[in-house]
């Protein structure tokens, strides 16, 4: 090998090597983009069928300047705009599945739940995303008896979290014994999100069906075979 | 939209980078147990995170948008010529304090800890102001993680460990208990 | 003739990976993964398999290349390699097992600060011959992932009750959670580190016994 290299050559091999790496990158990361994406939009679909209980379909509602419209919102998760419209093969709507997140006993939690509009009740919560303490914390979504809690869970006039066993009321939550706090926060959370979104949603099913739907309907005219 | 004293304190000590995420081992373990040299290695990190924050976000505003796959690339050339600069301005500054630190002032570079502070405050979407909190939090928390060590090794070489615990396994195990404190400050700010 | 004894070299440079010259036990590189990522003994295997990957590759390129980077901008340059195959994993990673990338988080990306790998490129890769380099990058990478596994499974089966998912010990069994926390990951790997020093002191006393019969 030679001694010295020119500043040439040094400016060379790098320019090289950052050519090469950036088109190594651009192809690799066209090349996943779509399955990745899939990937999201089958999680995501996922989790709204499970929180809306019988929900076949569904469609993003963004808000805009505290209106609601359909399509979605920024992809930053962060931007939690844009909740979920649930319609059952009937076309009936199942609820709105609201992603929502706050401090856990951790760190953030990111929950969606689903809340049917006309029953006024929270019919499903599946946790997204949490840091709680394993086998203590973590039970906001292992354990079955916490999450039965969400199944029928009236919001009026807030949800109330109590000790675990002192369920009385329809708005009343039981917390984990021994992961309180992180069982607070889930309740915290939802009213949160509640608080943010009940006031906007319509009446009834203002909505209407989609000009071009994105997977096809069984229309009534198929001919019988 | 976190607060600041809660992105600080959860940085420092309820999600300690050292302590609970594992980052920024290398000089956790390899710097020598000496409290004032941990010392002025943690404010060097501290330092480094700040300009790495910035970076980051300016990264992440104007750039990255465009090509999110350079994230990595980008984030890392922009630590290692921050790692260079402060070396050479510790140099004209202060050749003392320069050839204290060695070896080490290089090593900031494959710190985990400060890549990882970039790849956190990206994944939490922090704007500037928080991730220069962030940043604050984090390199204070690895600063006292370090001073922390250091001071519990100065100890230990007094004590009578086993011959074959002497070194790394002995420093885990410490490491391990002082980990295990830090748990203590889950929940500082759950507000229940 | 040549042919063999470089087979037998590339075998040499790559069995020392695994035991004699380990990253984590003998060399303590790679703290940061080793800690972080074995939780689960799936998770610390798919780190061991990103790590193959891009220390295999990286070696492979610098090796290849290893006479047409100018002497200072080498680490500029390795940085730029391995960050690429870094970026390239963790891509993949999320098309084809989000699942696991989601486990592993940041530490894919942290890949790209492992000491073992910009350690490989500095001492070996950039003065061996490809061959050389690719053997000598296998067997840090297995050494790696079988430290990995070690403690891995050993958190698991602890913490858990379960390896690589499948419960072991039933529902009555109350996990040692502890270990699947940051302070038990620090402390067992210092009991295996312990543990591992021990079997050294006692190959080091059969090697000095043997001598000392062998020399009386």
């Amino acid at each position: 090998m030679s001694g010295e290299a020119s500043s040439a050559r040094m400016i060379a091999t790098l320019t090289v090597a950052g050519l090469a790496s950036g088109l190594l990158l651009v192809g690799v990361y066209e090349i996943t983009k779509p399955i990745i994406e899939a990937n999201n939009a089958a999680a995501l679909e996922r989790a709204v069928f499970q929180v809306l209980p019988g929900t076949t379909s569904m469609e993003p509602i963004v808000e805009r300047d505290g209106a609601l419209a359909i399509g979605s919102g920024s992809k930053d998760e962060e931007e939690l705009d844009t909740i979920y419209l649930g319609r059952d093969s009937a076309g009936t709507i199942t609820g709105y599945a609201i992603p929502w997140q706050g401090t856990g006993f951790q760190d953030v939690i990111k929950l969606i739940y689903g809340y049917h509009p006309a029953r006024g009740v929270v019919v499903g919560m599946e946790i997204l995303e949490s840091m709680e303490t394993p086998g203590l914390g973590d039970k906001i979504f292992k354990d079955a008896s916490f999450l039965a809690n969400f199944e029928a869970l009236a919001v009026e006039p807030t949800i109330v979290p109590v000790a675990n066993g002192a369920k009385t009321e329809p708005h009343q939550v039981d917390c984990i014994t021994g992961a309180t706090i992180s069982s607070k926060a889930v309740v915290k959370i939802i009213n949160g999100g509640n608080e943010h979104w009940l006031g906007l949603l319509p009446e009834g099913d203002p909505w209407g069906a989609r000009p071009e739907a994105p997977e096809p309907t069984p229309e009534p005219t198929e001919p019988t075979p | 939209m976190e607060s600041f004293v809660y992105i600080f304190m959860g940085a420092m000590v309820i999600n300690n980078f050292t302590l609970s995420y594992f980052l920024g081992l290398c000089p956790f373990f390899g710097v020598s147990g000496k409290v004032t040299t941990a010392l002025r290695l943690g404010l060097a990190n501290i330092f480094v995170m700040l300009i790495t924050a910035f970076c980051a976000w300016f990264l992440n505003t104007y750039i990255l948008i465009y090509a999110p796959y350079l994230k990595i690339i980008s984030y890392i050339l922009v630590i290692a010529s921050t790692v260079q600069f402060v070396e050479m301005v510790i140099k004209k500054l202060s050749p003392d304090l320069f050839r204290a630190l060695g070896i080490f002032l290089p090593l900031i570079t494959t710190n985990c800890a400060i890549l990882g502070l970039a790849i956190f405050m990206t994944n939490k979407g922090y704007g500037l102001g928080q991730g220069l909190i962030y940043a604050l939090g984090a390199g204070a928390g690895v600063t006292l993680a370090l001073v922390l060590m250091a001071g519990l090794r100065e100890e230990a070489e007094l004590s009578d460990v086993p011959a074959l615990m002497r070194g790394t396994a002995m420093n885990l195990i410490i490491a391990g208990l002082l980990s295990l404190a830090f748990m203590g400050f889950a929940g500082l700010f759950s507000g229940a | 003739m040549s042919d063999l004894n470089s087979s037998a070299r590339a075998y040499t440079e790559f069995a020392k990976g695994i035991w004699k010259e380990n990253p984590v036990f003998v060399q303590v590189l790679g703290m940061c993964p080793m800690l972080a990522v074995t939780n689960t003994a799936i998770n610390a295997v798919a780190m061991g398999a990103a790590t193959l990957f891009v220390l295999v590759g990286s070696s492979f390129l610098v090796s290849l290349l290893r006479n047409y980077i100018p002497k200072q901008v080498r680490i500029s340059t390795y940085i730029v390699i391995i960050a690429t195959f870094v970026t390239v994993i963790d891509y993949v990673l999320k098309a084809a097992a989000p699942e696991v990338h989601r486990d592993l988080g940041a530490f894919i990306a942290l890949i790209v600060v492992n000491c073992l790998i910009l350690g490989r490129q500095e001492a070996f890769a950039s003065r061996n011959t490809v061959k050389m380099a690719v053997a000598d990058a296998l067997g840090m990478s297995a050494g790696f992932a079988f430290a990995l596994l070690c403690l891995g499974g050993v958190r698991e089966i602890l913490g858990s009750g379960s390896l690589f998912g499948i419960s072991l010990f039933g529902p009555n069994f109350e996990p040692w959670v502890v270990m699947i926390l940051p302070p038990g990951g620090f402390i067992m790997l210092g009991l295996i580190l312990f543990f591992f020093s021990w079997l050294e002191q006692r190959a080091r006393d059969r090697r000095a016994r043997a001598a000392l019969e062998g020399g009386a």
